[in-house]
């Protein structure tokens, strides 16, 4: 369940990016990640930990939006992209190579987060302001 | 004015960065201390504890060493290490099924109770026995070394690729149980080299003392390597750096 320890590092990350919005709280309605197919992350679980981690605190129904990233290797040999598979032991199936180089399938990224601002923004009325 | 615009701020950030930030800040202080840190990885029982034994016995006339230990429940693990003469720092995972950044930090700061870090030229991390958790928490280690036994079967590289392809060196262990077991080491080996064709993979066995010297050659060259550039920062091996 290394997820739990994930979701306190997201949590981190997410505490940190709301101190940039002081004095106002950001409401959340979602937070976008990437998970690559090649990492030990299971989406549900981190859904799961997420929901119970949230209860009661500033980001109460925030959803987490999860998109993932296959794992996608070059084949070194011909330099053509493959998708590795287990049952071909991540061999690249044009030169039957070992998969040296990942393009992509090692994501774990926290890529943006929806949010609204609850009371109007204080200072100046932007719309005020002269178009350039 | 909009009272609920709604805003989108992209982050682009590592999933893990508050233990990345870590991970960084305890190896710049390995590196201030001009030590090479090695994280040990594996499922459990495949050998850590009987390698390090072995390991750290022959190596203890060359190299000052420590080992901070991750054992998950006992105390029975430190209390092998210690017997062999070297400093052992037990770190409290509770049920942590793996070891963080932060966990390390910890054990540092008990280790430097008993002596200064500086003096040490190698520092062994013995994680938690698992092959899917530690694989993704880096604890600001130079190199990760897994282990797979030969007990486990040939398939393990395949089903727990990530911890393999993360390692910089694989040891295949208790060949000494070859003899008596169906299994293929050559088809083990394969699998290792087909997710990590650049690891090093030495076969060892605590046992007969197979590999061993192949082992402790490769970690005589790995110090060297740290000390004449201790920021070229190998632990990043794939050029798949998370951003």
């Amino acid at each position: 369940m290394h997820e739990v320890d994930m979701t306190k590092c997201l949590l981190l990350s997410m505490q940190q990016w709301r101190q940039q919005h002081q004095p106002q709280t950001p409401e959340v309605q979602q937070v976008h990640l990437q998970v690559g197919d090649f990492t030990c992350v299971e989406p549900d679980q981190l859904v799961f930990t997420w929901r119970a981690a949230i209860q009661g605190s500033w980001l109460d129904g925030a959803e987490l939006a999860i998109e993932t990233v296959p794992l996608v290797g070059r084949c070194l040999q011909c330099n053509s992209t493959y998708t590795p598979r287990v049952d071909q032991a991540y061999r690249s199936p044009c030169c039957d190579h070992p998969m040296e180089e990942i393009v992509s399938g090692r994501e774990l990224r926290i890529r943006s987060v929806d949010y609204t601002l609850p009371q109007p923004i204080s200072g100046p009325d932007r719309s005020a302001l002269p178009t350039p | 004015m909009a009272m609920h615009l709604p805003l989108e701020d992209t982050l682009g950030l590592n999933l893990l960065a508050a233990n990345q930030h870590q991970a960084d800040h305890n190896r710049e202080h390995f590196d201030s201390w001009d030590l090479l840190c090695l994280n040990v990885m594996s499922s459990p029982g495949a050998g850590k504890t009987s390698l390090l034994e072995r390991s750290l016995a022959a190596l203890a006339p060359e190299f000052r060493m420590a080992v901070l230990e991750g054992d998950m429940t006992t105390q029975l693990d430190a209390e092998r290490l210690e017997a062999v003469g070297i400093p052992v720092v037990p770190i409290t995972t509770g049920r942590a099924c793996h070891l963080d950044a932060a966990m390390v930090s910890g054990g540092l700061t008990l280790l430097q109770q008993r002596l200064a870090p500086a003096s040490l030229d190698l520092l062994w991390v013995e994680n938690v026995g698992n092959l899917v958790c530690p694989a993704e928490f880096e604890v600001g280690e130079h190199r990760k070394v897994a282990l797979l036994s030969v007990t486990e079967g040939d398939d393990k590289p395949l089903k727990y690729p990530v911890m393999f392809r993360e390692a910089h060196c694989v040891l295949i262990t208790k060949t000494d149980l070859l003899p008596y077991l169906p299994v293929d080491v050559d088809q083990i080996e394969r699998h290792i080299r087909q997710v990590n064709p650049k690891a090093e993979v030495i076969r060892v066995s605590a046992i007969n003392g197979e590999g061993l010297d192949r082992w402790h050659a490769w970690l005589r060259q790995q110090r060297q390597m740290e000390r004449a550039s201790p920021h070229s920062h190998a632990h990043q091996p794939h050029a798949f750096a998370r951003t």
